[in-house]
């Protein structure tokens, strides 16, 4: 369904960011991109949604398809209008819009605006304190509901893809598990497919069906969940579930870093 | 009294008709940051586009009003596409410093066009009656001022609180990426508030032309419009109409009882004193958003 085959990223001409990353989302599935800070997750997520070139980056190489069109010249708007909706990390939000009104702008890109309030009613069914706080200035709300409001402004918009960065970022391990439930459930009724971004892998593992670990701007893993759940690095590096006491040697550093050696 | 009074509704009208300016300026600040500087050179588009087509040409009210409508439109919509919208992404004074030239080449074109000497709408624009309450007279430009303010007002709130459009506005004003991101084109929105502030300012301008004249100095209430938004706040409609309202009230107050005693020139002053006692006590403005910080 979206396909992105080996794309290279670059901001300003000069920084390469992405260097040939290819991954896929089938229909109705979540998938997990998964690395450390400085990887390129986000950025493969801005190349996706469009959101690139309003910070001088640009795809050189490689091409970005949804449902077989390509995507990767388009401006951020005409994706959205595609169903493909980013939702940023660090709860972006209309601060001084009331919680209504962020909802009510995340269905701007739905022309037929008649059945807003049936969407609405939706939002509040998968996010119940969010009713409550709608008349409330958005700013003021606390991290997980203004988490669920920036989730709750995506699915206004009744994307087929979204693109979902960091939703655990700085939030109470409850406060995620609760997040995550929602987002499982709203994967599950409405077969939306969901890429989610995560540094938090235990979380976005629990959730996902295929992972993608990056590092560098490269994709160096990729499998199943339940098989990177059980690959050793990822159980170390991503996951800190390593021997413990067990001295260290050089020799077993990630094993995708010494294949590299030779295999470039 | 009876000066206390016709100082008072001078002030009211006046005070109207600035905030329609201050107002058209809002809307410009709302969308895009922009500080639009030239807002009151649009008045003198309206002013004499109205006074053509009623003097010269001797069509009806409702027509002239239309026609400098019409100008406005046409001229917001060229403004943004040649001179505002190549300069998105770059630093704002720059864009600033566009407003200003702006400002110099509308007046520039006005002169060209209709010449410096000012002209006085002859057969008025709105009857010559004045309307008696009790004691006070009125005159009949500012009861129509009146009206036209308090409906623009009303449409105005009605438009940012609940419409489609209005809400893409207020969103864009708070984070052009993230609008862009939620599928809000952004362009779009530049564009409808640069039309709908030339439209304000224009018929801020017609209305204050019918009492005061068809002349080039119209502009320099855009200006006095500037220290109306500093008080009521760079964001907010209703602090717009009422700061216009404090403004023109104060100026003849001063006008009328301080400009005796200092030989004239209080008036324009004035306007300016209280911008900067206002924004020494509310930073943001009457009614101004308040920065939300999060620790």
């Amino acid at each position: 369904m979206l396909v992105l085959s080996n794309i290279e990223v670059m901001y300003l001409n000069v920084i390469l960011v992405l260097k040939g990353v290819s991954l896929e989302v089938p229909e109705g599935k979540i998938i997990a991109l998964l690395g450390a800070n400085g990887a390129g997750k986000t950025t493969v997520l801005k190349a996706i949604s469009g959101l690139l070139h309003t910070e001088e980056g640009e795809v050189t190489d490689g091409s970005i398809e949804f449902d077989g069109k390509r995507i990767d010249r388009m401006d951020p708007e005409g994706i959205v209008s595609m169903g493909i909706i980013q939702v940023m990390e660090g709860r972006r939000l209309f601060q001084h819009l009331t919680t209504e009104e962020n909802l009510r702008i995340g269905g701007y890109s739905r022309h037929n605006g008649g059945d807003i309030k049936k969407d609405l009613d939706m939002i509040y069914h998968y996010f119940p304190k969010l009713k409550d706080l709608r008349n409330q200035t958005s700013g003021y709300l606390s991290g997980g509901e203004q988490q669920m409001l920036v989730v709750g402004r995506g699915i206004m918009s009744h994307p087929k893809v979204m693109l979902l960065d960091e939703p655990s970022l700085g939030l109470a391990p409850l406060v995620v598990q609760e997040i995550y439930e929602i987002v499982r459930q709203f994967n599950a009724e409405e077969g939306t497919s969901i890429l989610l971004v995560e540094q938090n892998a235990r979380a976005a593992l629990s959730i996902a069906a295929y992972g993608y670990v990056m590092e560098n701007g490269k994709v160096v893993l990729d499998g199943p969940a339940d098989k990177l759940k059980e690959n050793e690095d990822v159980r170390e590096f991503y996951l800190g579930l390593s021997q413990v006491g067990e001295q260290k040697s050089y020799r077993e550093v990630k094993h995708y870093k010494r294949r590299k050696r030779w295999l470039g | 009294m009876e000066e206390f009074l016709r100082y008072l509704t001078t002030g009211i009208s006046l005070g109207l008709i600035y905030g329609l300016v201050a107002l058209g300026f809002v809307l410009v600040y709302k969308s895009s940051r922009i500080l639009n500087f030239a807002v009151g050179e649009f008045m003198l588009i309206g002013a004499y586009v109205a006074w053509t087509f009623r003097v010269l040409l001797h069509w009806p009210i409702p027509a002239c009003f239309v026609m400098a409508i019409i100008a406005a439109i046409i001229m917001g919509w060229t403004i943004e596409r040649v001179a505002i919208r190549p300069l998105i992404g770059q630093p704002i004074l720059g864009v600033i410093m566009m407003t200003l030239a702006l400002m110099v080449i509308i007046r520039g074109v006005v002169l060209l066009a209709w010449g410096a000497i000012g002209k006085a709408y002859n057969p008025p624009l709105f009857p010559g009656t004045a309307i008696h309450l009790g004691d006070i007279v009125i005159r009949q430009e500012y009861v129509w001022g009146l009206v036209v303010v308090v409906i623009m007002f009303i449409i105005f709130t009605y438009f940012f609180r609940f419409s489609r459009a209005g809400l893409a506005m207020r969103a864009t004003s708070e984070d052009h990426q993230l609008a862009r991101g939620t599928g809000i084109r952004v362009k779009t929105v530049f564009s409808q508030s640069w039309i709908i502030c030339a439209i304000v300012a224009s018929i801020a301008g017609v209305i204050l032309a019918s009492s005061q004249g068809v002349d080039i100095r119209l502009a320099n209430v855009g200006l006095v419009a500037v220290a109306v938004v500093l008080v009521g706040g760079l964001e907010s409609v209703p602090g717009a109409i009422v700061a216009g309202l404090i403004i023109g009230v104060a100026e003849q107050m001063a006008k009328g009882y301080i400009d005796p005693w200092v030989g004239g020139g209080m008036e324009t002053v004035f306007a300016f004193g209280i911008a900067i006692i206002s924004l020494l006590i509310w930073p943001y403005g009457l009614f101004g958003l308040r920065r939300i910080e999060r620790i």
